[in-house]
């Protein structure tokens, strides 16, 4: 009983960062048509807003320090933040260490651009082409962005920690009246899967209480007969992608103290995020929010060694498995909609 | 008034004896102008280095680059001369080898081993490289390692831990300086006895390729001998980014030490999720839990962070090592680059040493040469305290390093501090042991 609720637990915070990222993919599917095999560098590049954030936290000068050597005997230079000398080492060091929560500040007019001169500046050029051209330009795209990044901050991860608010795990056993240490949960985690309830929660109801919104439906609908009404609806749309790329990034962001960010991290959710959206239904948000939790859970369960012993790589094809399932007895996918991608 | 008289039979005879005596001299001269696969002939030699230059281990492999740029530079006479000074074998003169200016070409193994193949043929077959080496991989390892022993050139393996290198795919033109993890099991076992007692429970989470089983064979089986019980080892997919679902079960299964037979980006993420479920605050069988990383790289704990602090591992080489050769090495690359090398970048430098070294020894590129004077070769002076080159599997057996993350690093390079060096009578082991079984080295091969 205890570990399968700790897989849920487990699954819940996977499938938060895979219904964050299949929500803007979906996102843009549904609104400009656009199969993009760019959305998991978004992830990433929201990852190193934090990374970058931290870094200009404590960007440094060099101060001697006569009484300790470095390693070639020299003495040593101590890099000191200048937050330290802005705002006193207390201050500095408290600054430093909720870099990533201050990052969703500085990641979302960061990705709002990005968002923004991709859609402009390649993928609108694409709309009417097929989705094998989509396909090639925007994973073509990815690769450039990840190189780039790698260019700039290298090939090794780089440690972004959470604030040491949070540090540490809750022990959901103990408050159910269990034994200790059987069910823990780390309260990064607990944030993650909050954040992206408030997010997706937020997205929903932009799409569903504002004017903006509405004209978003009706035009990912019947795109045309918006047109004729003499609403500008591209520009919405544009507007869209700008949105699923902040989503994305903010995913990203919140993401960098679970795992230590690095220029791969995108393409290791893309493809996973391409089966959640494919599960979901293709441009269904909904489907893309369930399928995300759906298949973070099950793959948790997956990884469970006594569901391992029983079925040898169960936890490497899980969620392929899940999606050929459903995909043959639900060929649109959990909540897919007839027409979308079948003419 | 003579007069020719040309028929096509008589064309043809004279051809032929023609095309055969034009041929018949390199026919019988082929053994002495290529006695081994691309045997220098000019001024220069040609040595390949094969590192990972794209990928996860991009920033690995350049370490590796830097290391052998400086090696090169030492053996054309050009720097501090480095290792060089220090080395125990003085057939080195910084004339290049055997006189021959040396010479490079890179390649990029991407870390996987079909490019890694491609990478070392071209160099081998395009630009004539005499020796291949490098690597960041044990998988890249054993592949390039065939590939040289079929094309007669000798490999001098990089950065490779898995005991197969030297065990069941062990080859004759193939020389590992790199400990294995047999060697990691038998140094740490000892150590983690002395701080954690010999009543523990451990639980493995083991990268699921060949590396990661033979490290946990190999921890497993040294901490069972000293009175650990194993309570439960899983293999995770090597292309596992997020632990948690295999961490969260190991409180629940009662054990109270974490053994992660991950590297890289792998142990980067499993040990970063580990410290965030507070599995170190935790208290387990009276005891305090502890996490264990069987090898440790510089480039890892780097991406790991503080979440290293007090971990214990193994690792090849320090760079804080106070032996002549270590200092001699840590300066020269130091000042070259700025920063202190890695242990990949150490062994790859000594590895071109050693090629160099037995090259003039033997007088001779031949491979089978080159061998025969590495093979039971005892050396000094090159970072690992006294080190033999066995005959029988081609490993390096010498001294292993006992760390654990520093509490306090004064840079980003002062990440592990040294716990103990366990000499290399203890990690030793006979050449049929089990775990290193069912391979043969063959017999040398000079190719051409």
């Amino acid at each position: 009983m205890e570990a399968i609720i700790l897989q849920i637990l487990n699954g819940l915070d996977k499938g938060s960062a895979y219904a964050l990222i299949a929500l803007g993919l979906t996102l843009i599917f549904g609104t400009l048509g656009v199969v993009n095999f760019a959305h998991g560098a978004l992830f990433m590049i929201g990852a190193f807003c934090a990374v970058t954030l931290s870094r200009i936290l404590t960007w440094s000068h060099t101060v001697i320090d006569e009484t300790r050597t470095d390693f070639l005997g020299n003495p040593l230079k101590v890099e000191v933040p200048y937050v330290h000398d802005i705002f006193g080492v207390a201050t500095g060091d408290a600054i430093i260490d909720w870099a990533v929560p201050l990052a969703i500040l500085f990641s979302i007019p960061v990705m709002l651009f990005v968002g923004w001169a991709m859609e402009r500046g390649l993928i609108k050029h694409f709309y009417k082409r097929p989705h094998a051209d989509q396909i090639l330009v925007t994973f073509g795209l990815a690769i450039v962005m990840q190189e780039i990044i790698k260019y700039y901050y290298g090939a090794n991860p780089i440690p972004t920690p959470a604030p040491s608010a949070f540090t540490g795990s809750f022990d959901f056993g103990a408050m159910l009246g269990m034994a200790e240490n059987q069910i823990i949960y780390p309260y990064w985690r607990l944030v993650y899967f909050a954040f992206a309830t408030v997010i997706i929660g937020a997205v929903f109801a932009f799409l569903q209480f504002t004017t903006f919104g509405m004209v978003v439906r009706a035009g990912m609908a019947d795109r045309e007969t918006v047109g004729l009404l003499g609403i500008n609806i591209d520009k919405r749309f544009t507007i869209m992608f700008g949105l699923a790329a902040a989503v994305a990034g903010l995913a990203g962001v919140m993401y960098a103290p679970i795992n230590s960010p690095n220029y791969h991290m995108g393409m290791d959710f893309l493809v996973l995020s391409f089966v959640v959206v494919v599960v979901g239904g293709m441009g269904s948000l909904p489907g893309a929010v369930l399928a995300g939790f759906l298949l973070g859970i099950l793959e948790s369960f997956a990884s469970m060694s006594i569901v391992i012993d029983l079925i040898p790589g169960i936890n490497q094809i899980i969620i392929y498995l899940v999606a050929i399932i459903i995909l043959l007895t639900r060929p649109r996918g959990l909540m897919g909609r007839k027409g979308v991608m079948e003419d | 008034m003579s007069k020719l008289n040309l028929t096509r039979r008589g064309v043809l005879k004279s051809g032929a004896v023609a095309g055969a005596g034009v041929a018949l001299p390199t026919i019988f001269t082929a053994q002495s102008v290529a006695a081994h696969t691309n045997e220098p002939t000019g001024s220069t030699v040609t040595l390949g280095f094969n590192v990972p230059q794209t990928g996860p281990y991009a920033d690995e492999g350049a370490d590796e680059l830097r290391a052998y740029e400086l090696a090169v530079e030492h053996l054309n006479g050009g720097g501090d001369g480095g290792m060089m000074n220090t080395f125990s074998s003085k057939a080195l003169q910084g004339n290049g080898i055997l006189g021959k200016k040396v010479e490079y070409v890179t390649g990029d193994t991407q870390t996987k081993s079909d490019a890694a193949r491609a990478s070392a043929k071209s160099m081998i077959e395009k630009d004539g490289a005499v020796m291949i080496t490098g690597g960041s991989s044990s998988g890249v390892a054993v592949a390039v390692q065939a590939l040289c022993q079929e094309a007669g050139v000798i490999f001098m393996a990089g950065l490779t831990h898995s005991n197969d290198t030297t065990g069941k795919d062990r080859r004759a033109n193939g020389f590992r300086h790199f400990f294995n993890s047999y060697m990691s099991g038998a140094a740490l076992a000892p150590v983690l006895e002395k701080m954690y007692g010999s009543d523990r429970k451990a639980y493995h989470l083991t990268a699921d390729y060949n590396w990661g089983y033979t490290t946990e064979e190999a921890v497993k089986s040294s901490t069972e001998a000293m009175g650990w019980e194993t309570v439960n080892t899983v293999k995770t997919p090597l292309t596992q980014t997020d632990f948690s679902s295999y961490i969260a079960p190991v409180l629940q299964s009662g054990a109270d030490v974490l053994v992660l037979n991950h590297y890289g980006g792998n142990m980067v993420n499993s040990l970063t999720n580990a410290v965030q479920f507070g599995l170190r605050e935790k208290q387990v069988n009276g005891k305090n839990f502890e996490i264990v990383v069987p090898l440790y790289s510089r480039l890892m704990a780097k991406g790991a962070g503080a979440n290293v602090k007090g971990i214990f591992g193994s690792t090849n080489w320090h760079w804080s090592l106070q032996d002549e050769g270590s200092k001699a090495f840590v300066k020269s690359f130091g000042t070259k680059y700025g920063f202190p090398p890695s242990q990949a970048a150490h062994t790859t430098y000594v590895q071109t040493l050693l090629y160099a070294d037995a090259v003039e020894r033997a007088g001779s590129f031949a491979p089978c040469a080159v061998a025969a004077a590495l093979e039971d070769y005892e050396f000094d002076g090159l970072g690992n305290g006294k080190t033999l080159y066995r005959g029988d599997d081609h490993q390096c057996f010498k001294d292993v390093l006992v760390v654990k993350g520093k509490e306090n690093p004064t840079s980003e390079f002062d990440l592990l501090e040294i716990v103990e060096v366990t000499p290399a009578a203890q990690v030793t082991y006979a050449p049929d042991h089990p775990q290193f079984s069912g391979g043969a080295l063959g017999t040398c091969n000079n190719g051409a």
